[in-house]
């Protein structure tokens, strides 16, 4: 039983995969946008309960590893290790924008090369391309839209937010967590450390000088 | 006391840049593991949140398995966790409250959300026993000034006083800045001021004005004080004298724990209350500490202080929050648990 979340985007998704049977046993999605924090674990417990199993039945835990905004993708990943510890299982940590790119060419959205974009705010996308088979190729990388405007096909919710850099959208919109399942149970995907991909560097300058508390000096 | 069949928490604290795992048997101290990233942020001479929450999400699983080596306990073994959801830093808090979550869910134990400031006071109970009701505790440290009446700690705190512009702690990081002192300042300013003179300067107590007094009898301010401190170190500068830094950390730091001491001496003599807490890092300062002790004997009223480690943020406090709220059978906290960045000390269970 493999246990898969993410929550590298506004939507907190978790979900439960039957290897024997190779099946999705349950899919959930937040209710809310955000919030990460306070929806993630009750999600996971409502998988637990509608698939009817305790969690010493899970075998091994799955989680998008982003790129994605810092404070949500924490979550997921300090809840990943955490149960892991806890319930001594191993740990699969995916990049999100694969998960995307997966989905994407399992359902046919895709045949040719094509880019999967996500929201990176700061007029950003988080970016990586991808062969016709969804491999990944480059990135990746958190980069302006104009910057690698394309004509090719662009997977996830960056074209909808650029479509001057990114005219061709293709679906999905956002990383779902049986497809997360179904990637690793597949090994569709590298799989890596549950390690975050922050892409960027904590926001922090060094001390300035010191501003004089006397006026005039 | 040991207390060999009591419940077994596990208490986390993220709330700014330690990531400290506690266990606690009833009210018995089993471990008590901080890692810190104070090193990281001493470049930018301040905590960075960012920084902070990253460093969490790093030294979360290993300080967890590092405090059950050291009390000797399987995780298995721990029937209740307890965590910090506020106040602090919404990023740090966030790591350690989804961490307790999901030993709270892997365990099947019950979990309990707390408030920091209360947790700082219910440490003292691992070292001196079970704390007097009322006791008064005067809060300290780089984000907080407070003086709390505590009746039943589980229940909630009644707010008495507090800071209104900087917390004391940051009074000390900014003046050992001017100082050319390390951060964080407090140990530096304890430590230079040793061999100086507390009467070298006459700084300014925040606060004890007669007419502030009517308004802010039990609050704090330290922005004054700093910008005094800041000025005189510059009128030196400015007249190519050297700058006597012990003499200057001395004169600052005893300005500082006046004020803390003579206000919470009068909240607690105003209340009739006989026993005075003292916690948070700055509580850890040690003329703060032997002024409560010296002063407060000559009114009558006892003071209780943790022993250093235990007056900077760890996981004990929380464990020993968390132990008493299920002494006392308070309802464990939901699992859609907010992080409140601003929890008000009023709430000392979400």
């Amino acid at each position: 039983m493999l246990l898969a979340f993410d929550t590298a985007t506004p939507e907190v998704c978790a979900a439960v995969y039957d290897a024997d049977t190779d099946e999705v046993l349950v899919e959930l999605v937040a209710e809310r946008p955000m919030k990460h924090g306070e929806q993630l674990a009750p999600l996971i417990e409502r998988c637990l309960t509608t698939a009817g199993l305790d969690r010493r039945d899970l075998t091994a835990i799955a989680v998008g590893v982003g790129p994605g905004p810092f404070t949500g993708l924490r979550v997921g990943l300090v809840t990943a290790r955490t149960l892991a510890h806890v319930l001594d299982l191993p740990t699969y940590g995916v990049c999100t924008l694969d998960v995307l790119a997966v989905e994407a060419v399992e359902s046919g959205l895709v045949a040719e090369p094509f880019l999967v974009a996500t929201d990176a705010r700061r007029k950003e996308v988080y970016l990586a391309s991808y062969d016709a088979a969804g491999v990944r190729r480059e990135g990746p990388v958190v980069t302006k839209p104009a910057e690698v405007a394309t004509a090719l096909p662009v997977v996830g919710p960056g074209a909808t937010l650029y479509p001057e850099a990114f005219p061709t959208a293709r679906g999905p919109q956002r990383p779902s967590a049986a497809w997360l399942a179904r990637a690793v149970a597949g090994e569709r995907v590298e799989l890596l450390d549950p390690d975050p991909l922050y892409l960027r560097r904590p926001d922090a300058v060094a001390a300035a000088p010191r501003v004089p508390a006397t006026p005039g000096s | 006391m040991p207390t060999p069949d009591a419940p077994l928490v596990l208490g986390i604290e993220t709330s700014c840049d330690e990531t400290g795992v506690g266990l606690v048997r009833g009210t018995t101290l089993l471990a008590d593991t901080v890692a810190s990233s104070v090193e990281e942020h001493a470049r930018f001479g301040g905590v960075v949140p960012e920084v902070a929450s990253r460093a969490h999400l790093e030294a979360m699983v290993p300080t967890i398995e590092r405090a059950c080596a050291t009390a000797g306990v399987r995780l298995t073994d721990v029937d209740a966790i307890a965590v910090t959801s506020g106040p602090g830093l919404a990023g740090a808090l966030l790591v350690g409250v989804a961490s307790a979550k999901a030993l709270a869910l892997g365990l099947g134990k019950p979990l309990y959300g707390v408030n920091h400031l209360a947790a700082h006071v219910a440490v003292d109970q691992l070292e001196h026993g079970p704390l007097p009701e009322p006791t008064l505790a005067l809060l300290v440290s780089g984000g907080h000034s407070s003086l709390l009446k505590v009746t039943d700690l589980t229940l909630g705190v009644d707010p008495m006083g507090a800071t209104i512009d900087d917390a004391a702690g940051e009074a000390f990081d900014k003046v050992a800045r001017l100082l050319g002192l390390p951060f964080p300042g407090g140990p530096h300013i304890d430590r230079a001021a040793a061999s100086g003179s507390s009467v070298y300067v006459d700084f300014p107590r925040g606060l004890t004005a007669r007419r502030d007094l009517e308004r802010h009898r039990f609050d704090f301010s330290f922005s004054g004080l700093k910008t005094a401190v800041a000025r005189w170190v510059e009128a030196r500068e400015r007249a190519g004298e050297p700058v006597p830094v012990a003499d200057v950390a001395a004169s600052f730091q005893e300005a500082v724990c006046d004020v803390l001491v003579r206000k919470a001496l009068d909240a607690a003599t105003s209340e009739g209350i006989e026993d005075l807490l003292l916690g948070g890092g700055v509580a850890a300062n040690s003329r703060l500490r032997a002024m409560a002790v010296e002063r407060a004997e000559a009114v009558g009223v006892r003071v209780r202080v943790p022993r250093p480690g235990l007056c900077t943020d760890n996981g004990a406090m929380v464990a020993a929050l968390g132990a008493e709220m299920v002494a006392r059978g308070r309802t464990p906290s939901a699992l859609d648990l907010p992080a409140d960045s601003s929890q008000p000390v009023t709430s000392v269970l979400v």
